[in-house]
């Protein structure tokens, strides 16, 4: 659970090469970890953005975006996380499916990036459309083109690439050839765009969803989402599920539950952070 | 006379997370002992899952030996202070009493909480294991809730190296994330659970087995047994409209943000909790009235236990269920709800419920709630606790092939052996039986502890 490496990706995106060999042995595209950082902290789902089996380490991606996550962003290499516990979820199935479309929103180039080396490795061609607000917040650049017969960018603010929502390439790409799949990890506002153009192709797509969660295991039911018109556990039945089938509107509702809570806990470690200064 | 044991007072302790039943006193506790006839043939005994001397220990306890009463007990209970606390004693050792034909039988309960308590506060000597005496094998105990807490503490005791594996970071189970700190304080948990550390079990939290580890993995790494008590984790919901609104909690959720995660000491611990100031918690089991009392303590106006049954049905103990009213819950019965509605905002607003009638009796013994037509009625709520049960948790059990599972999902088990249909691998408590109680779960996990001792003592003896 100690830090071996940290690399700032962009202004409060920090990547963690975490050893847990236990975790990396078993880890598969899709999987997440719970860790809770202290001991007055909250248990915080992460991706598992990458893994090493030979060297034990598991790779994760957070971004800063409350007291906790501003927090582990904090840490340093040396340190340890207080709990770390997985693989928990469902693992992506790989297949050869011939082109596949990653479309990634901000932070979700980190959980999709397994899941685009897999394909790959598979032998899938890989397009990847790649947006986030502003150039510097693109992050994992290398690692996708790496694995990409194709990369684009998008930026919201016109920074870099093509100046607006990641989905206008992914119309424009889908309009152009033939694809198998689109895999769309991001906020959920540009996951529910990408099923939306996605269907309109009629192209199978799969999102990758981030309900807020307690333990991770199945036994709080508080990151239950709505697919197909079931209830289901994004934990343990996700965090994958088919785009097509899934309530974005529910889940945005849910994800915005605590915003007041999580406004006012981040509110006062800044100040504390402040008083310390 | 039997000893009422003193209790915060309910207009206070609404109003806090303190333990709320407060323990006997020394005089207390010595003149509610002396109340026991010692029977020749005690029936309490036959009463108590995990066959303690009950007669023996309250007789140590008149002669004024605290400590050796206290060792009487653990000689079958590893956690004496759980169990004085959260027991239904009523329904068993105490049911038994002879004293409970004509008058009220002894306070069994409360003495074993006293025995414990005064462990506790006078340092007493914990039975200890030094780590070679362990040398009869080792021993996986999945799950570290009241099962896996007494398999691997009996384990212990028999020379058996036991190691609990414990998903969450804490170890305990329901003791831990489900019983709340006025019932049960956590000071408590760590206490018996580092009693079980003196013994020699070795403790390993953020291991989800299935997950991180598979049953087949233990095996190969050294364990020569495992037992499951992973419990019935998984909860129920009421499958009705408008269950995913905002403001709706599973009880598991509530009571875990509040116990585990602390959520009720916000924002110095980080996990945060949310409560209306109108809550209705749907159910009326312990766990309802868990749900209940700690929505009241962390400030909610007014909270309701919808149940579609009557009081009688009320699966609840007493105790608990006059706790509960004493600190102001209101109790609407025969009320079923049929439909949640919420804002624009997908904030829960309404339930909308639905009378009952008892009717003919079930499946269950208990007569069946039948809706009475034309009698919809709206409650305003801006929470909703399901408290309606819990089912197994499948993650170890998909993992596992080969394990048999009965009709309902549970682990499928001889019952004298508890093995299950791999061998080598024993199960016990809710994973097997469907929810239950604490002290049934501990007697599961001391009859597996036994059963793995005779299974592991035949196979060395045939591999002589």
């Amino acid at each position: 659970m100690k830090i071996i490496d940290k690399k700032q990706l962009a202004p409060e995106i920090v990547r963690f090469i975490v050893e847990a060999p236990q975790i990396a042995k078993k880890a598969q595209p899709g999987h997440f970890i719970i860790l809770r950082y202290k001991e007055n902290g909250e248990r915080i789902p992460l991706t598992i953005a990458d893994y090493n089996r030979e060297k034990g380490t598991i790779t994760l991606v957070c971004q800063g975006i409350g007291k906790s996550t501003y927090e582990i962003n904090r840490m340093e290499v040396g340190d340890s996380f207080l709990d770390l516990l997985g693989p928990l979820g469902k693992a992506y199935p790989i297949k050869k499916l011939g082109t596949v479309v990653c479309v990634a929103g901000g932070l979700g180039v980190a959980p999709l990036y397994p899941k685009a080396k897999a394909l790959y490795e598979a032998g899938n061609r890989i397009i990847s459309l790649i947006g986030a607000q502003r150039k510097e917040l693109l992050i994992m650049t290398e690692e996708m083109a790496a694995i990409s017969a194709e990369i684009h960018f998008s930026t919201d603010d016109g920074s870099f690439g093509h100046h607006g929502f990641i989905t206008e390439p992914l119309r424009q790409v889908l309009a152009r050839e033939k694809v198998d799949e689109v895999v769309a990890v991001g906020p959920v506002p540009m996951m529910a765009s990408a099923v939306k153009v996605a269907r309109e192709f009629n192209v199978p797509v799969v999102v990758s969803l981030n309900a807020l969660m307690v333990d991770g295991t199945g036994m709080c039911g508080g990151c239950r989402v709505t697919v197909g018109g079931e209830t289901k556990f994004c934990c343990v039945d996700g965090p994958t599920f088919d785009g097509a089938a899934v309530d974005f509107q529910e889940l945005l509702m849910r994800q915005r539950y605590y915003q007041e809570q999580e406004k006012e806990a981040f509110h006062r470690c800044k100040l504390e952070e402040a008083g310390q200064e | 006379m039997r000893q009422q044991m003193p209790k915060q007072d309910p207009a206070v302790r609404r109003t806090n997370f303190d333990e709320v039943a407060l323990g006997f006193t020394a005089e207390q506790a010595l003149a509610e002992a002396k109340r026991c006839l010692n029977c020749k043939k005690p029936l309490c005994v036959q009463g108590c899952p995990v066959e303690i001397d009950i007669p023996q220990f309250i007789t140590l306890l008149v002669a004024g030996k605290p400590d050796q009463a206290l060792a009487k007990i653990k000689e079958k209970n590893s956690l004496p202070a759980i169990c004085g606390r959260v027991c239904p004693q009523e329904n068993q050792c105490e049911k038994q009493c002879v004293l409970g034909r004509k008058g009220e039988p002894v306070a069994i309960g409360a003495l074993e909480r006293y025995c414990a308590d005064w462990g506790r506060a006078n340092q007493a000597v914990e039975p200890s294991c030094e780590p070679e005496c362990a040398v009869k094998g080792k021993v996986a105990v999945v799950g570290s809730g009241p099962a896996g807490l007494t398999a691997a503490a009996d384990l212990a005791l028999m020379g058996y190296r036991a190691t609990l594996f414990e998903s969450l970071h804490a170890p305990g189970g329901v003791l831990r994330y489900g019983i709340p700190e006025f019932r049960l304080p956590k000071a408590i948990v760590d206490y018996e659970v580092g009693n079980l550390k003196k013994l020699g079990v070795e403790i390993k939290t953020n291991v989800l087995v299935g997950k991180t580890i598979t049953i087949e993995e233990l095996f190969a790494t050294g364990y020569e047994a495992v037992f499951i008590g992973t419990g019935a984790g998984l909860p129920y919901f009421l499958d009705i409209p408008g269950e995913n609104l905002n403001g709706v909690y599973s009880a598991n959720e509530f009571l875990t943000r509040v116990n585990l995660m602390k959520a009720y000491l916000f924002p110095e611990y980080d996990t945060p909790v949310r409560i209306g100031k109108r809550v209705a918690v749907v159910g009326a089991g312990n766990v309802a009235m868990d749900a209940a009392r700690t929505a009241l303590r962390l400030g909610a106006e007014t909270v309701s236990i919808v149940y579609r049954r009557s009081r009688a049905e009320m699966p609840a103990r007493r105790e608990e269920i006059e706790n509960a009213e004493e600190e102001g819950v209101v109790f609407r019965l025969l009320t079923n709800p049929v439909r949640l509605e919420g804002d624009e905002r997908g904030n829960l607003t309404t339930m909308i419920c639905q009378k009952m009638a008892l009717g003919e009796p079930d499946a269950s013994g208990r007569r069946r709630p039948v809706p009475i037509p034309g009698s919809e009625e709206e409650l305003p709520v801006d929470t909703v606790i399901v408290a309606v049960g819990q089912g197994p948790n499948p993650i170890l059990l998909q993992a596992t092939t080969g394990l048999a599972l009965n009709k309902r999902g549970y682990i499928e088990v001889d019952p004298e052996t508890m093995m299950t249909s791999i061998p080598g691998v024993f199960a016990g408590g809710d994973i097997v039986t469907g929810a239950a109680t604490v002290i049934a779960a501990m007697g599961a996990g001391k009859k597996a502890a036994r059963a793995i001792d005779r299974y592991l003592a035949a196979k060395k003896e045939a591999g002589k």
